[in-house]
C-alpha cells in the first residue's frame, strides 16, 4: 500500500485510496468476541468508514464482551495501513460507561449499601 | 450519594501508593480494584526487582506488593475489591459495580490508576486455544500454581517475554525458542542471558507464520523477516508446541481518563493512547490525576513513585498539604523517578540503537542478537577481572538503573559509584570474602564467585540458582556455556541458602581450569 500523503485529516472523504484489492488473510479473525474478519473491516474502509467508532457501529468489532481490549489496536492498525496513513492518526473509539460488560439487572440494581 | 476527598481506580503498585501517600496527608480515600485481589501485576513478579535500595531493589515483586498492603492497612486506606467502576461522569461523579448493585460515589479528587493490558498480534490459527499472553501464563503459573503448558515458544523479547520464559522454565515447562520480528532483544541484556544459558535459543528478526493443529495448538513456524517485516521464503523453522506465549508490548487502559474528557494523546513513546499530563500527573481536567501505566508504560517501580507524586499532588489540590512542608517529598520523588529513567533502557532512548556504553565500551553485539555475551566480548566489561582465589566477576553490560550490588558487598569490593547506571567495576583494594551476598542480590543473576585455580587442575564457579529440585551436593552434570551449549564436565561441591538470599540458591560446581570464564549453568546428568 503506497503511503498516502496528501491524507492529512480523516474528515477529508474527498481523497481518494486504492480500490480493495482481497489479501490471502481476509478470513483471518480479528475480533474474537464478534467474530469480524480482516477482509470485513478492510472492505468496510474502502466502502468509505475510516474511523474506529464508524467501523465499530458498522461492523461491531470492539462491541463484545472485551469491548475492543484485545482488537482495538489491531483494527486500528488495519484501518491505517489501508488508509495509507500513520495508526496514531486514527482517533479511538469514543469511551463510554459501562466500561465493562455489565448485566442489565446490575444497572437496574442501584445500591445504597455501604461499602465503608 | 457518598462523598469522599479522594477515589483512586485501580490498587495496582501505582494506585496503592498514591492512597497511602493521600491517606497519610488526611484525605479520606477509597481505592476501587476489579480484581478479587489487590496489588495489580505485583503478586505476579516473583523475581528480584531492579533499583535502587530506595526503589526496593532485589527484594521479589510479590513481596513488594505485600509491604504496600500492609502500608496501605497502617494508613487507613479503604480498598474495595470486585469494584469495577465503569464510569466517570460530571462532577467526578464515579459510577461502580459492587457485586450486582451499582454505586454512585463522588470525589473533590480522583487518580487513574488502571495500568494496561497486552497487545496481541495475528497470525495464522492465533484464535487456537493454547495461543496466550505472557500475562495469562504468569497469572497461570504465578498465581494459581497452573502450567501453562508443556512446550512453549515465546514471542518478544522485551523484559516480560525475557521474565516470563525464566519463569516458565522455572515452573518445569520447556521453552523452545524466542522469537522477536525486531533485529535485537528488547529487554535488559542480564535478564536474555539467564534465559540463554539454560540453553533456549532466540531467533531475532523472526515471527510467528503459523499455529498449527484443528482444535489447540500443536506446533508452530517461525521465519525471518526483512526490513519491512516480510517473510523471507526458505527460513521457516518448524516447533512442536503445545503452547505459544505472546508478550508483544502492553496497551495503556486510558478509557475512563478519555471518558472524563481529559486531554488524550496517540503516543508510540508511552504505549498508545494516554492522557496528557504534567510532571505531577495531573490531566488537563482539574482534580483528576493518571500514574503508572495508563500514563505511559514503564514498571511497577516508577509506578509506585508515580502514584506518590499524584497522591501528593492529590492533597495539595484539596489543599491537605501547607506549603512548607510540600518541598521535601517532592524533591526526593523526582529524584527518585529521573534515577529510574536513566540508562540505556529510558524511555528517552526508545528505539535508539546504542553502540556504546556510558564508559565508552562498545556493547555487546552477541547479547543483543543472541541473548548472552561472547567468550571475545566478555573480557571488556569492568566487572570480569582476574586475580587469586575467590572473587566476584560480573558480568552487567548494559547501563540500566541498578545497584544492589555494591550495598551487599560487606567489604566494598564492588562500586557502582553515585551514577546508578555506571557498569558496576571491582575495587581490587579490598578482598573477596566469599560470602556470596553479591551472587544473591543481583536481579539480573549476572555475578558468579570464582576461583580460576584451586590448585589442583580445576576451578569452582558460584553461580545464583533459582530451580527445582535443587541437585544435592556431589551431582555429577554438565557445566552450560553462556550460550546454553555443554561445555565440561562439573559436580556440585557446595550448596548454600540463607534468609538473606531470599530463596536464591547459591551453587558451587567444580570444573577444569580451562572452563572458568566459559562455564555459567549447571546441569545434572
Amino acid at each position: 500500500m503506497s503511503k498516502n500523503k496528501g491524507l492529512t485529516s480523516l474528515n477529508d472523504r474527498s481523497a481518494a485510496i486504492p480500490p480493495f484489492v482481497p489479501a490471502a488473510d481476509d478470513d483471518r479473525i480479528i475480533c474474537r468476541c464478534e467474530e469480524v474478519t480482516k477482509g470485513e473491516i478492510r472492505k468496510a474502509v474502502h466502502a468509505g468508514l475510516w474511523t474506529l467508532t464508524e467501523i465499530r457501529r458498522y461492523l461491531r468489532c470492539g462491541m463484545g464482551l472485551c469491548q475492543g481490549q484485545t482488537c482495538a489496536k489491531l483494527v486500528k492498525g488495519i484501518i491505517a495501513r489501508e488508509l495509507g496513513v500513520s495508526p496514531a492518526l486514527i482517533e479511538p473509539a469514543t469511551s463510554r460507561s459501562p466500561m465493562r460488560p455489565t448485566e442489565m439487572e446490575v444497572i437496574a440494581n442501584e445500591s445504597e449499601v455501604d461499602f465503608k | 450519594m457518598k462523598r469522599v476527598d479522594l477515589i483512586v481506580i485501580g490498587a495496582g503498585p501505582a494506585g496503592l501508593s498514591a492512597a497511602i501517600e493521600a491517606s497519610s496527608r488526611g484525605l479520606s480515600t477509597v481505592v476501587f480494584d476489579e480484581n478479587a485481589r489487590p496489588g495489580g501485576q505485583l503478586f505476579k513478579q516473583i523475581h528480584k526487582f531492579f533499583g535502587s535500595k530506595e526503589h526496593k531493589a532485589k527484594i521479589r515483586g510479590f513481596r513488594i506488593g505485600q509491604t504496600l498492603l500492609d502500608e496501605a492497612g497502617k494508613a487507613g486506606v479503604d480498598v474495595v475489591l470486585n469494584a469495577t467502576v465503569m464510569g466517570i461522569y460530571m462532577e467526578k461523579e464515579v459510577v461502580v459495580r459492587i457485586g450486582k448493585a451499582i454505586e454512585h460515589i463522588k470525589a473533590d479528587a480522583i487518580i487513574v490508576a488502571t495500568g494496561a493490558s497486552e497487545n496481541m498480534v495475528t497470525f495464522k490459527g492465533w484464535t487456537l486455544p493454547g495461543v496466550i499472553g505472557a500475562g495469562a501464563a504468569q497469572t497461570m503459573m504465578n498465581l494459581h500454581g497452573i502450567k501453562p503448558g508443556s512446550r512453549i515458544l515465546m514471542l518478544g523479547t522485551g523484559n516480560v517475554g525475557l521474565v516470563v520464559s525464566f519463569q516458565l522454565l522455572q515452573a518445569g515447562c520447556e521453552v523452545v525458542a524466542l522469537a522477536d520480528a525486531a533485529p535485537s532483544i528488547g529487554g535488559y541484556g542480564v535478564h536474555a542471558a539467564k534465559v540463554a544459558r539454560t540453553g533456549v535459543p532466540f531467533y531475532l528478526s523472526h515471527t510467528i507464520v503459523e499455529a498449527e493443529g484443528t482444535d489447540h495448538v500443536t506446533g508452530v513456524t517461525i521465519a525471518e523477516v526483512d526490513h519491512s517485516f516480510n517473510f523471507i521464503p526458505g527460513t521457516e523453522k518448524h516447533f512442536d508446541v503445545d503452547t505459544i506465549c505472546v508478550a508483544v508490548g502492553l496497551s495503556p487502559m486510558s478509557q475512563l481518563l478519555k471518558m472524563a474528557g481529559c486531554k488524550m494523546e496517540d503516543n508510540p513513546k508511552r504505549g498508545g493512547q494516554v492522557p496528557i499530563i504534567d510532571e505531577h500527573g495531573a490531566t488537563s481536567v482539574p482534580g483528576i490525576f493518571a500514574a503508572g501505566d495508563v500514563a505511559g508504560i514503564e514498571e511497577a517501580s516508577s509506578a509506585m513513585i508515580e502514584g506518590r507524586q499524584a497522591g501528593l499532588y492529590a492533597s495539595e489540590y484539596l489543599g491537605y498539604i501547607q506549603d512548607d512542608t510540600f518541598g521535601e517529598g517532592e524533591a526526593d520523588l523526582d529524584a527518585a523517578l529521573s534515577g529510574l529513567r536513566q540508562g540505556m533502557f529510558a524511555p528517552g532512548n526508545k528505539g535508539k540503537v546504542i553502540e556504546k556504553t556510558d564508559e565508552g565500551i562498545p556493547v555487546s553485539t552477541s547479547l543483543l542478537h543472541h541473548g548472552f555475551v561472547a567468550d571475545d566480548e566478555i573480557e571488556r566489561f569492568p566487572g570480569v577481572t582476574h586475580r587469586s582465589g575467590v572473587h566476584p566477576v560480573i558480568e552487567c553490560t548494559q547501563n540500566i538503573p541498578c545497584n544492589p550490588c555494591q550495598d551487599a558487598c560487606p567489604k566494598k569490593c564492588i562500586e557502582v559509584g553515585e551514577h546508578i547506571t555506571a557498569l558496576p567495576h571491582i575495587n581490587e583494594d579490598n578482598p573477596c570474602i566469599n560470602c556470596g551476598m553479591c551472587v544473591a542480590s543481583c536481579p539480573g543473576q549476572a555475578i558468579f564467585l570464582i576461583d580460576e585455580d584451586c590448585g589442583d587442575g580445576t576451578a569452582e564457579i558460584t553461580l545464583p540458582y533459582e530451580f527445582l529440585p535443587v541437585p544435592e551436593e556431589g551431582t555429577a552434570g554438565t557445566a552450560l556455556s553462556r550460550d546454553g551449549n555443554p561445555v565440561c564436565p562439573a559436580t556440585v561441591v557446595k550448596l548454600r541458602t540463607s534468609k538473606a538470599f531470599d530463596q536464591t540458591v547459591l551453587l558451587t560446581m567444580k570444573v577444569p581450569k580451562a572452563c572458568a570464564m566459559q562455564a555459567r549453568f549447571f546441569k545434572a546428568n
